[in-house]
């Protein structure tokens, strides 16, 4: 019988969260016996090679890119996991959901203190996505099935939810794995 | 500020003897003299009441008629509740901004103009209104809007407005208004003729446990909504512990819909007063504040006059009636523009001179009040009830109505009906006969309460209006079958949005998150889950909040959910591949495709 | 032992003093009541709604409701719970609170409280408001992102500290702490000794360069649920 798949992506997010999915050590091993990967930046693979069992998303969405993978999560996940804070409720990303995008871009990239830009202009090429009006939980764009929440959360969460929904169990988590930072 | 200003803000504050309790009445002067209460006034102010500057900003902050900026000369304040919507608030609002070349909120450059909008100012009945300063404009239009405006541009005193005077003691040279009383149905309590004085004669040849006893065999409930007991409620305050007690009139009339108090203040105002009086004699209070909502400010002087008649008569003052030792006298205490005083330990606080925070209970007023000393809080029309009662004998009273809910009561109706008006109807009657009595022939809805009352559908119509089945503190509002009555809902809830103090979390955020949800139901992207949402949402903002407001104000979308469900499942949709209908990718991209100059690859079209 | 009496909470009896509340009866006899605006040596003020409990079946706040004998408390039954959790949720929601980068996260009582809920989400969508920060003072900050509205540095800068430094201002869902000056925390007479200073439940009043002092693992909350103190006393 074929193994379960899982899907992993880092939209707006630093990729700790990615970093925490290896924390579970040694246990990566039992992992891959348990599923196999789909698209992920674990595995490299690019593109959904078919419809898949667990979509792990990390980070929010502060551009069209962000968005539109998302969705393609959505589309080919049965279950769709956020995982971390940035997910959840846009995290350090949503910081600037204040201010209005063209002061955030000047500020970035023409008028900061430690700004170096001779062209003084804002990038721009088709293959830049454009920047949404503000950073959006993933919530906000698609349904999403779980939350497991922290900055990033603990290898052990991330660990304990996957094994439980693997194995057809409720996801339980005790108190010490529930963290925001 | 000026040498001449600071002078002016001290002599306010030493009219008020210098009183931090009468921080209202100072901030309101100082408003009407400088415009706004600034920066420097509210130092100013703190350092004569010996106030921390911080606290008169809290106040300042917390009244809608009150600015820490600077605003116009003339303050127009069109009402933009429901009512007025329907009756063409928004033709106003619009020939008021082209006219004024304003934005609601800003003011002229030349400072003659700030245009604002104000949640209901009680003229349901002749909407759309507008108060322009202290001055009613009722049965505006755009065309009448912009004369008012070149009018005033001319001579900013908006008395100049007032042409044709209203009915009744509208006219009043003391009122001069253009307000209508529209009395379409007097009853025998309230509006029957009678003989001034009369009550509280014979309530001063009994004694104070006397009158409470008479007022509790009438089964006099308060009118302002909530039905209190009155007798019980002057027996708990007769009780408390202190020597020094107060009565209180609640005038802060501002439940959307609701405008039988400014009738019966226009024309029965002596009935009130005498009613205060009594009951200051069967609790033991010497002194009366009447809460006076700022809305209804064009009434002030001709209530003061009525006082001072009241004390020339004997019916105020030193050994009232010749009764020896019973003294009594009121004041009047004007409110700011914040619907929260209505709830009678928010009105408290406002009387204080605080933000009109509503008080933890216990205590309760009747225990610890104005001033923490014993105080009761009673609607403007339950006080004329206890001068009748008084007068004619509580079995008089009694034989109206029905057993539960004794006597008349005034519902203030207004909407999709050709009689709007105030209707003095004994308790019982039943919705239907009440829509026959003001000419609605096709209601397809009924808001009962006001905002936080319910709304009710055709199925309802038989039912009776008391506080047994449908309860009201009087605001009656008709929906004909071209209202979306989703809309009207959503309406109430930025009302409460508006209005919530702000000083528990259920209703502080939990009104916003109703709203939220409405809205986006109302906008086609809501599914079947956000009916429970709303359900359940509701239930924790009334159960965990912490006045009646919070108590009361997801009514709009309970009871719409409740009668009007096949409303809302209408507009219902489904998500598509787990998409949320909610997001707008194009509206999430406008910004950066407007500042970089190019349009998304990835969603196009 | 005379002048005390008996209430139940969740079918415990416990005794009470007169004066006591709700919620210090319960306290006293090792049962733990959520709460975040209620603080001992603090006023009750009411505004937070966690303690929410059923009297007799009606809903009162456990921070200023007075015992009484033989009243029925419940507060740990599903229906009250899944009140507080919406409470706790609208307070996440209101304002921003951004965990990973707050000096009293594992401190916090806000997140304590939704650790003990057991939330991995607030079930509304966030409304990012725009708020200020005052860093204009060389030793204390307020962040008001993260203030609950609480009213505790209200009360113990009046009660305790004397001083009135802040008070709310504006009204509902423009309501926040305001300072005794123009603008300006820094123009104010608080100082680093202020009893002020030690009662914000969140990260919105705290002073400079002090931190991220407790590692993680050593913090309230990390191990145990906000209130275990109080119940853990109430087993011995």
């Amino acid at each position: 019988m074929a193994k379960p798949k899982l899907a992993t992506t880092s939209l707006a997010g630093c990729f700790g969260c990615h970093m925490a999915i290896l924390d579970i050590d040694d246990r990566i091993l039992k992992l891959v016996e348990l599923i196999d990967f789909d698209k992920s930046p674990v595995d490299d693979i690019k593109e959904f090679t078919g419809p898949v069992d667990i979509g792990l998303i990390e980070g929010g969405c502060c551009n069209e890119e962000n968005v539109k993978v998302l969705q393609d999560f959505r589309k080919h996940c049965k279950v769709l996991i956020s995982i971390g804070d940035c997910a959840i409720n846009g995290g350090i990303p949503a910081m600037r959901n204040n201010i209005p995008l063209k002061e955030c871009l000047e500020e970035a990239y023409l008028n900061g203190p430690t700004v170096h830009n001779p062209s003084n202009q804002i990038p721009n090429d088709d293959e830049l996505p454009l920047i949404l009006n503000r950073v959006y939980p993933a919530s906000e764009i698609v349904k999403i099935d779980y939350h497991l929440p922290g900055c990033p959360p603990p290898a052990d969460t991330l660990w304990e939810a996957l094994v439980a929904l693997l194995t057809d169990k409720p996801v339980a988590l005790p108190y010490e794995l529930v963290k925001y930072d | 500020m000026s040498a001449t200003l600071e002078t002016a803000v001290k002599e306010i504050c030493q009219a008020y003897g210098n009183d931090r309790m009468r921080m209202m009445d100072i901030v309101r002067d100082v408003q009407a003299k400088l415009g706004c209460v600034d920066s420097q006034a509210m130092s100013l102010i703190a350092s004569e009441v010996s106030a921390h500057r911080v606290e008169v900003e809290s106040l300042v902050s917390f009244y809608a008629f009150l600015s820490t900026k600077p605003t116009g000369k003339v303050v127009i304040r069109l009402c933009d509740d429901i009512i007025d919507e329907m009756k063409g608030s928004k033709q106003v609002a619009e020939a008021l901004k082209d006219e004024l070349g304003i934005d609601f909120g800003e003011t002229t450059a030349d400072g003659l103009f700030s245009l604002e909008y104000t949640p209901c100012i009680g003229m349901c009945d002749q909407a759309p209104a507008a108060l322009i300063n202290d001055v009613v404009l009722p049965k505006l239009s755009g065309d009448i809007a912009r004369a008012a405006v070149r009018t005033l541009r001319e001579n900013p005193d908006p008395v100049m407005l007032v042409k044709d005077l209203g009915d009744g003691n509208n006219s009043h040279d003391l009122v001069r208004s253009a307000v209508n009383n529209n009395i379409r149905q007097k009853g025998e309590v309230i509006f029957a003729d009678m003989d001034p004085g009369e009550g509280l004669k014979k309530a001063l040849a009994l004694s104070p446990a006397e009158v409470i006893r008479e007022v509790k065999t009438s089964r006099l409930r308060g009118r302002g909504g909530a039905g209190f007991p009155c007798g019980m409620k002057w027996e708990f305050t007769r009780g408390a512990e202190g020597d020094q007690k107060y009565i209180i009139c609640n005038a802060d009339e501002g439940e959307p819909g609701t405008f039988k108090d400014r009738g019966i203040l226009t024309e029965k105002p002596s009935l009130v007063f005498e009613g205060m009086a009594i009951g200051g004699y069967a609790i033991g209070a010497d002194t009366g504040i009447v809460y006076l909502r700022a809305e209804y400010a064009y009434l002030r002087a001709f209530l003061e006059n009525v006082l001072s008649e009241m004390r020339n008569n004997g019916l105020l003052g030193n050994n009232i009636l010749g009764k020896e030792g019973f003294n009594f006298d009121i004041r009047i205490q004007m409110g700011a523009g914040a619907y929260i005083c209505g709830e009678e330990s928010a009105l408290i606080s406002s009387c204080e001179g605080l933000r009109g925070d509503p008080k933890n209970r216990p205590p309760f007023p009747a225990q610890k009040g104005y001033l923490q000393c014993p105080t009761s809080v009673n609607n403007v029309e339950t006080l004329c009830c206890v001068a009748r009662i008084m007068e004619k004998g509580s079995a008089w009273f009694s034989q109206t109505g029905s057993d539960g809910s004794t006597g008349t009561k005034l519902l203030s109706i207004s909407g999709d009906c050709s009689r709007p008006g105030i209707y003095e109807a004994p308790f019982g009657i039943t919705v239907k006969e009440m829509l026959e009595l003001c000419g609605a022939v096709d209601a397809i809805a009924v808001q009962i309460g006001g905002a936080s009352g319910q709304m009710i559908c055709p199925d309802s119509y038989d039912d009776k209006i008391c506080y047994d089945h449908i309860a009201t503190g009087g605001s009656v509002m008709v929906f004909g079958p071209s209202r979306n009555i989703l809309e009207v809902a959503a309406k109430f809830m930025e009302f409460f949005v508006e209005e919530s103090c702000g000083y528990c979390t259920p209703c502080r955020v939990g009104n916003t998150l109703l709203l939220n949800g409405l809205e986006k139901i109302i906008a086609g992207k809501g599914e079947v889950a956000d009916l429970a949402y709303l359900e359940s949402l509701g239930e924790s903002v009334k159960i965990a909040s912490r006045c009646g407001l919070g108590q009361t104000s997801p009514n709009p979308v309970l009871t719409t959910l409740k009668n009007f469900r096949s409303s809302y499942e209408a507009l219902l949709t489904e998500a598509v591949e787990g998409k949320q209908p909610t997001f707008d990718i194009k509206a999430a991209l406008n910004d950066a495709e407007t500042i970089i100059g190019r349009k998304s690859v990835h969603f196009k079209g | 032992m005379s002048d005390t009496f008996t209430l139940t909470i969740d079918g415990k009896e416990i005794q009470a003093k007169p004066g006591q509340t709700i919620l210090q009866a319960a306290e006293d006899a090792g049962v733990y009541i959520p709460r975040l605006c209620a603080m001992k040596d603090l006023v009750p003020h009411g505004s937070c709604r966690v303690c929410t409990v059923m009297v007799n079946g009606r809903p009162q706040a456990a921070c200023t409701q007075p015992a009484a004998a033989g009243m029925i408390v419940e507060s740990e039954t599903e229906s009250v719970q899944a009140v507080r959790r919406d409470i706790v949720d609208m307070l996440f929601v209101e304002g921003n609170h951004f965990c990973m980068f707050c000096e009293k996260s594992g401190n916090c009582e806000l997140q304590g409280m939704a650790y003990r809920f057991g939330i991995t989400a607030p079930r509304f969508p966030f409304l990012f408001p725009d708020r200020d920060v005052d860093a204009s003072h060389p030793d204390i900050f307020i962040d008001r992102n993260r203030c609950i509205l609480c009213g505790r540095c209200v009360r113990a800068s009046r009660d305790l500290d004397g001083k009135h430094v802040f008070e709310f201002v504006g009204r509902g869902h423009e309501k926040c702490v305001a300072v005794n000056a123009e603008a300006r925390l820094a123009d104010t007479d608080i100082d680093g000794n202020d009893k002020a200073l030690d009662v914000c439940p969140v990260g919105a009043l705290l002073r400079k360069r002090v931190g991220f002092s407790t590692p993680v693992g050593k913090r309230l909350y990390d191990h145990k649920p906000i209130g275990s103190d109080i119940e853990h006393a109430g087993q011995e």
